[in-house]
Order: structure tokens, then sequence, then C-alpha cells
């Protein structure tokens, strides 16, 4: 599963966002936070691809608490995966941006 | 206060229907509801919200597009008012500029959403156009020479619709090859 495969940055950073148990507005916040404010997920983007994942079953959506109507995902096995497999691809761009460029600089 | 307007736009120029109610919204028009053709607005403080339309691929009451406006609103968009397919969303200009999608896949999703739905109403104008042209052979009175005409319009309109959102759809396309 997961071949070759790279991720955008909305579903990189939802992902490192739901290592932690977070309800959609919390991963907004997350995601902005972590970029340092350049990455804003859109609402239905967001939710586009809160969808996606969850179909894959990178992320699964926890049971609802009693005095929240809001919902909570977790990542995966699988997810964490995915993300170990993306960390690889991009050390490789960088790797290998690094070599060519820092080459010239040298 | 609360002031109700009236005014046409074509379904394929959402974008100038958002401009036009962050417009209102700019000088104090806030929109609280619409219909056909209509829109009410409420007086309020100058830009206080930011308007976005969005085409769903159900009708809004479905279960699915209940969810979806529930995420929305847990986002902090408030959800206006429905037009058939349409929603009519808003947030507070103060958490920053209102997109509901900013990948450009999700943006060619909608304008395909939007382009299948005039393929259809299209394929049906079609069909009409094709038994009024049978009819006023037959015929050949005023009256069905008229509907031969209004279909004809509408099958050229439609197709004009199409043919506008497929540039749109094409330009992000292209942007698409090279970017998310």
């Amino acid at each position: 599963m997961g071949d070759n495969i790279a991720l955008t940055e909305a579903v990189y950073y939802i992902l490192l966002s739901s290592f932690e148990p977070m309800h959609g507005y919390g991963i907004m916040q997350n995601v902005e936070k972590l970029s340092a404010g350049r990455v804003r997920l859109a609402a239905g983007t967001l939710y586009g691809a809160i969808n996606t994942m969850l179909e894959k079953h990178w992320i699964e959506a926890l049971p609802i608490e009693k005095n929240s109507r809001k919902k909570e995902y977790s990542i995966t096995d699988e997810g964490r995966n995915i993300v170990d497999q993306e960390l690889k691809r991009l050390r490789e761009l960088l790797h290998n941006g690094e070599i060519i460029i820092g080459g010239t600089k040298k | 206060m609360r002031r109700t307007m009236y005014k046409w736009f074509w379904a394929w120029d959402f974008e100038k229907e958002e401009k036009w109610l962050n417009e209102k919204s700019a000088q104090g028009l806030q929109l609280i509801d619409v219909g056909f053709c209509r829109y009410t607005f409420e007086e309020d403080q100058q830009g206080k919200y930011q308007y976005r339309l969005e085409i769903l691929n159900n009708h809004p009451s479905t279960a699915k597009n209940i969810a979806y406006i529930r995420f929305l609103e847990e986002m902090g968009v408030e959800h206006v008012g429905t037009l058939f397919k349409w929603i009519y969303l808003r947030r507070k200009a103060s958490e920053g500029s209102f997109d509901i999608y900013n990948d450009l896949d999700s943006r060619i999703d909608h304008l395909k959403r939007m382009s299948n739905l005039f393929f259809w109403i299209l394929l049906i104008n079609l069909f009409a156009l094709c038994l009024n042209v049978a009819n006023s052979i037959q015929f050949g009175n005023t009256s069905s020479i008229v509907c031969v005409y209004v279909s004809a319009a509408m099958v050229f309109l439609l197709a004009f619709g199409i043919l506008t959102v497929s540039t749109k759809k094409g330009t992000l396309q292209k942007e698409r090859l090279l970017r998310e």
C-alpha cells in the first residue's frame, strides 16, 4: 500500500497533527502553527482530505465523547507507515537538492 | 433593518455573485437569506463577513451534506442559505481571508460538479428541442416555432455555460501539472 506516492502538504500535516487525537478545528490550527502560518487549510479542503484518509484507514474517527459534539481523529498504524515512507521520500528530495545546489556553493 | 434585493446571476458566474455579495458586505449589508433571484440583507457592521458559494453533489439536505455543513460550522463557517444544490456560506472577516478550498484538486472537482450538472440540463433541453422541431414541422403554428427558438436558446446558453466552466477548469488543470 502506498508505493511511491507523494503526499500533499495538507495530507502530510494532517497526519502529523493526528498523532494526538484532534478535531477538525484543532487540526487546522495545529497545521498553521507547525508551518508558522504558511499552510492554511480551507475548511472544504480539510473536510475532503479527512474523508479520503478515513476511507484509506490512515486515520480513524474516535467515538464521540458525551460532552462534545465534535469528532476527533487519530492516526492508525497504516497512517504511521505512510508518514515514514513520506519522510524517506522527503529526505531523498532534500539530499539530492543539497548535493547539486550545495555543491556549487562549496 | 432588513433589505431585500432582486438580481439575476448565471450559475457559471458564481464568482461574480460572490464578488457582489462581498461588495454588499463592505457597504454594511450582510446576506442572511437567499431565494430564487432574491437576496435578503441585514444592516450590520461594514465588511463583517466574507461570502462564498459552493455547489454540492446532491441537495444540501442529504445526510452526507448535513454532516459536511456541520463540519463547516465547527470551522467557524456559517451556512446562510440554500438554493437548489448551491449553498451560501460566510465567515467573519476577522478570521482572515475565506476560501472553501485552497488546493487545486478540490477546486477542479468543484468546477466538474458544476459542468456535470449543466451537461444534464443541456441534454434535457436538447431532447426538448428535438420534440419542438418535430412539432413545428408537423403543425407549423407560431407557438410551436416560438418553442423551437426558446429551447434552442437554452441549449446555446447552457453550452456557453459549460464552455465557461471548462475554460476555468482547464486553466487550473494546467497549473496542477506544476503544483498542488
